[in-house]
Formats: C-alpha cells, sequence, structure tokens
C-alpha cells in the first residue's frame, strides 16, 4: 500500500482499497460522495476507487444507487433539474464535480452505454461518425478508417459493412447495442460506463457484450452495472455491493464471491434477499 | 336474459349508433364535394388559369388570384414556420417543467383557437392602418400569425415523443446541447414537424377573413407585395356574393381549386408521416 500515492489520503479506508491493484494509481477516486433527487437521498457517503485497465462491477438490488452512481461520472444527470451530488469524484487527480468544468470535454473522455440500445435515427456510418465529428475534424477516407477500427473492435464490422448506409434502427437488440458500444470507443474514451448492456438482449447476444467487454478490458477503465451476479462474477475484477444507497462491500471480485466480509453481500448473492 | 346476451345486445347497439354517426359526417363532406364539383368542374378551362379576373360580363378567369394566393402563403409560411419551430423547440428542450414554459404554451393554445377574423383586425390596425394601404405584405403576415402556434404545437409535441435516452446517448458523447437538438432530435421528429407544417399551410390556403381587412383584394395582374393582392378567397368572397352569373361561375372554380390544393397537402402530409428515410 504504501508505493501508492494515494495510500496517505485519510479519506479512502485501507479495506476500500483493493489489494493487487496498490501499486497502480486509479483512474477514478470518489470520495465521500452524496446524491440527492430533489429532498431524495439516493447516495450516502460513497467511496470508493476505479482501476484503469480493469473492470469493477456494480451490483445490488433495483433502486440501490448503482445506476445513479454512473450517472454521476459523467454528470449526465445534470441535464434534469433537481439532481444534485456532493463530495469529490477525482479523474486522473482532477474533480470532476467542481464547477466550471467544460462537461462536453469531460463527457467526451468517459462513454455511456445505455440499458436500452440508443441508436440515433441515422445510417449506421453516421452513428459512429457523430461522435467523432464532435471533436476531430478528420479527412474521408480517415474517417472510414476509425468507423470500421470501431466497428471492429466491437465485433459488429462483419456484420454491417455490407450496409453501412442503412438506417441503425434496421439492426437487432444487440447489434444496436453493438453500435452503440462501438460509437462509444469511436471517440477514444478514458473510461467505459456500461449501464446494464445486457439486460435487454437475449443469451446469445448477452454473450457476445460480455466478450466484448474482456476484449476492450487491455484498454479502458470499465465501470459496469448489472442485475446479473453471474455476469458480475465472469466479467469484473472488482465488484461493488450496493444497497440503499451505501457501499456496502467493494473488493476484488473473487473475494466478494467466495469470502464476502458483510452478513448483507452474502445474502445478497446467494439470493437470500434481492 | 343473461349477462352474455345482453353484453352482445348492447354491443350491436352502440355499433350501430357508431356507423350511423359516421355515416351522417360522411355524407355532409361528400354533399359538399359533390356540390363543388358539379358546379366547379364547368369552370375548369383554360382560361382560368391563363386570364385575370374579369369585370362583370366580360370572360375572364382567376391567374392573378391563384398567383396571389400562392405568392401569400408561401411568404407566410416563410415567416410562421421557422418562428413556429424555433419557439416549439424552446417549450420542447428548454423549458418544459418551468413557469414561463407554461406560459407560453398556455398563450399559444389560446392563439390557436383564435378566430381568424381577429388576427384580420390586429393586422389591419398595426400594419394596414400605419401603412395608410392595404398590401399582400400585410396579407403575408395574417396568415403568419395563423401558422405559428400550429407549428409550435406540432413542433414541441413531436420533440416531445423523442425519447430522452436519445438525447442522453448524444449528451454523453460530448456533443453540445443545441447539436443534440439539430442533429439528433429533429431528425427522430422531422416527420412530424414537416407534417405540422403542411397541415398549417393547408389551414390558410382557404382563409378569408384575414385578408379582407390586410390583402384585400386586386382586380389586376399585380406583383407589388406593397399593394393589394388579388387571392382566391376573397375573390371567391367577393364573386359568390354578386349577382353575375359569369362571376360565380368562377368562384365554383376556384372554390375547387382550394379543395384540391387542400386536399392534395393533406395526402401529401399524410404520405409523409408514413413514408420513412431509414428503411429497414
Amino acid at each position: 500500500m504504501s508505493l501508492s500515492p494515494l495510500a496517505t489520503q485519510p479519506t479512502v479506508s485501507a479495506t476500500m482499497a483493493p489489494h493487487s491493484a496498490a501499486a497502480a494509481r486509479p483512474k477514478v477516486e470518489i470520495r465521500h460522495l452524496d446524491f440527492y433527487y430533489g429532498a431524495n437521498h439516493a447516495l450516502k457517503d460513497i467511496s470508493l476507487l476505479l482501476q484503469d485497465k480493469s473492470v469493477t462491477a456494480f451490483i445490488g438490488p433495483s433502486g440501490c444507487g448503482k445506476s445513479t452512481l454512473l450517472r454521476v461520472l459523467n454528470r449526465i444527470y445534470e441535464l434534469y433539474p433537481g439532481q444534485r451530488a456532493t463530495g469529490e469524484v477525482l479523474v486522473d487527480g482532477e474533480n470532476i464535480l467542481a464547477p466550471g468544468l467544460d462537461l462536453n470535454l469531460l463527457r467526451a473522455k468517459i462513454g455511456m452505454v445505455f440499458q436500452k440500445p440508443t441508436p440515433f435515427p441515422m445510417s449506421i456510418r453516421d452513428n459512429i461518425a457523430f461522435g467523432i465529428r464532435l471533436y476531430e475534424k478528420l479527412p474521408q477516407s480517415e474517417l472510414d478508417d476509425r468507423i470500421e477500427q470501431a466497428l471492429r473492435r466491437a465485433a459488429l464490422w462483419d456484420e454491417v459493412k455490407d450496409k453501412l448506409k442503412q438506417s441503425g434502427l434496421s439492426l437487432s437488440g444487440g447489434q444496436q447495442q453493438r453500435l452503440c458500444i462501438a460509437r462509444a470507443i469511436a471517440v477514444r474514451p478514458e473510461i467505459l460506463l456500461l449501464d446494464e448492456p445486457a439486460s435487454a438482449l437475449d443469451p446469445i447476444s448477452t454473450q457476445r457484450i460480455e466478450e466484448l467487454i474482456d476484449e476492450l478490458k487491455p484498454d479502458f477503465c470499465i465501470a459496469i452495472v448489472t442485475h446479473n451476479m453471474q455476469q458480475a462474477a465472469r466479467c469484473s475484477n472488482y465488484t461493488a455491493f450496493m444497497y440503499l444507497g451505501e457501499l456496502v462491500e467493494f473488493d476484488e471480485t473473487e473475494t466478494i464471491f467466495t469470502h464476502p466480509k458483510e452478513r448483507r453481500t452474502e445474502d445478497y448473492i446467494t439470493g437470500r434477499f434481492g | 336474459m343473461g349477462i352474455y346476451a345482453r353484453r352482445r345486445l348492447t354491443n350491436l347497439l352502440v355499433m350501430g349508433l357508431s356507423i350511423a354517426a359516421t355515416g351522417f359526417g360522411l355524407v355532409w363532406l361528400i354533399l359538399v364535394l359533390w356540390t363543388l364539383l358539379s358546379e366547379g368542374v364547368s369552370a375548369l378551362s383554360p382560361a382560368l388559369f391563363s386570364q385575370m379576373t374579369p369585370p362583370p360580363g366580360s370572360s375572364g378567369g382567376l391567374l392573378n388570384a391563384i398567383f396571389g394566393s400562392v405568392v401569400i402563403t408561401l411568404i407566410a409560411t416563410a415567416i410562421g414556420t421557422p418562428t413556429g419551430v424555433l419557439a416549439g423547440t424552446f417549450l420542447a428542450e428548454y423549458s418544459r417543467r418551468s413557469r414561463f414554459g407554461e406560459v407560453v404554451r398556455f398563450i399559444n393554445d389560446i392563439l390557436l383557437s383564435a378566430p381568424s377574423i381577429i388576427v384580420g383586425l390586429f393586422v389591419y390596425v398595426i400594419l394596414v392602418v400605419p401603412m395608410g394601404h392595404f398590401s399582400a405584405w400585410a396579407g403575408a403576415v395574417a396568415l403568419a400569425i395563423i401558422v405559428i402556434p400550429v407549428v409550435v404545437r406540432t413542433t414541441e409535441d413531436m420533440l416531445n415523443l423523442v425519447p430522452n435516452a436519445l438525447r442522453e446517448a448524444a449528451c454523453a458523447l460530448g456533443a453540445p446541447r443545441w447539436r443534440v437538438i439539430v442533429t439528433v432530435c429533429y431528425r427522430a421528429a422531422v416527420q412530424g414537424m414537416l407534417t405540422g407544417v403542411i397541415l398549417a399551410v393547408a389551414r390558410i390556403a382557404g382563409e378569408t377573413a384575414p385578408l379582407l381587412f390586410t390583402a384585400l383584394n386586386n382586380q389586376f395582374w399585380s406583383t407589388d407585395l406593397n399593394a393589394p393582392m388579388a387571392n382566391l378567397p376573397v375573390v371567391i368572397f367577393q364573386f359568390a356574393m354578386s349577382p353575375y352569373s359569369d362571376w360565380q361561375a368562377l368562384a365554383w372554380g376556384g372554390a375547387l381549386l382550394i379543395t384540391i390544393a387542400v386536399l392534395c397537402l393533406n395526402i401529401g402530409a399524410r404520405l409523409l408521416a408514413s413514408w420513412s428515410t431509414f428503411k429497414p
């Protein structure tokens, strides 16, 4: 622990920091985060670290605040009035909850994929080009390369390479979701937020998404919210169990699923409640 | 009688009444169209489209009135569409839950159902009186005031149908708000918005009252927007009220023309609503 520049921070307890990653500087550091929907206190004093090049899963029963936590990380909650967050969220050491931060630049750096696929009403090609064009002015050939790259990484290229001009809405649900992942990684973010990315998909599409998460792991800091505990166990390095707006336990996935310290965690993963 | 038999009977009764009511409505529509066709078709001739409105007793057509109607309607649409689209966007995207938005929405709804003669009088007072004469401009402004609330309403409704998930997805890529609206929301809502514009045009195509106080009429060919300009509704009004049978025939012809134009616009709107840019 002594190697970590953050180990001396009194705000993050030693048990919160996963052991094996102690040497690496965490990509995201959440400190004493509280979140409110109007008067509803939805997140209570959350502190945890997200490591780079690894997958952190958030599990817990409905309404426990896991999606809310994800929505704080790119401040997408600010689209709606009456929602506010207090505390600190450090991304590469910079507090993204600070006022005056350029939200568009922040969101370009932090990609997000939602529960339901959200292809834009335009062609498959334009769906991917949309994000790239926001911050880069590329010549046609280079843009085409980037689109192909993104679609290949999302394991969608072979299925759509002959119909790039067709509507994104013409794809199946699983393909649409991979299109959304391709769209998110095309802008070359550093962090990927996946909000139940497979819960609206059939088992085969789900498997493809999980394989995809595995392939993306070496390059991104990935946070995934899931209702599916097997999914969390299969594809994450770290797991956070949340309950009623609190972070109950956070550790390496293996530890959480084999030797949970908290009684509530054990009850949840063994299916006794939730 | 069992409970099921009674339900069947009630069902039959209500269905019968519904069909009768539909038939009653349709009969009048068909009669109107039939009268219009039987009286108007005889007036349809090349002269209708090539000659000016005549003095009583001589032959002529409606060319100046057709031209005037097209010009005034186009200008009104050109003023009303951007204004309405921008205001509708403001209501749907920037002030969905604000008090100010509520007030604007309420006023727009009042404007939507305001009698058109009041709009005509209003423009008469603010434009015609200060200018000292009737003009095509005043007519176009009056019709634009009728177009705006229709377009505001349809734009807002259509944008409200765009799922928030789509806005979130675009924002999450780092797109600024205006870009989300222009490239994602408009694209998702464009068919409905265009349908609204077409229906607004169809509505003003036959408006007479606002033009009586503004563009008035002109017996001659005129392209001067600063002068009174002939237009179909006012010509129909004037000719149909006259005692001269040749004028009355021209009025029937004009009425048929407007009806056909409105019919075409409505069919166009329908086609547009069902037509999709992105076929699977």
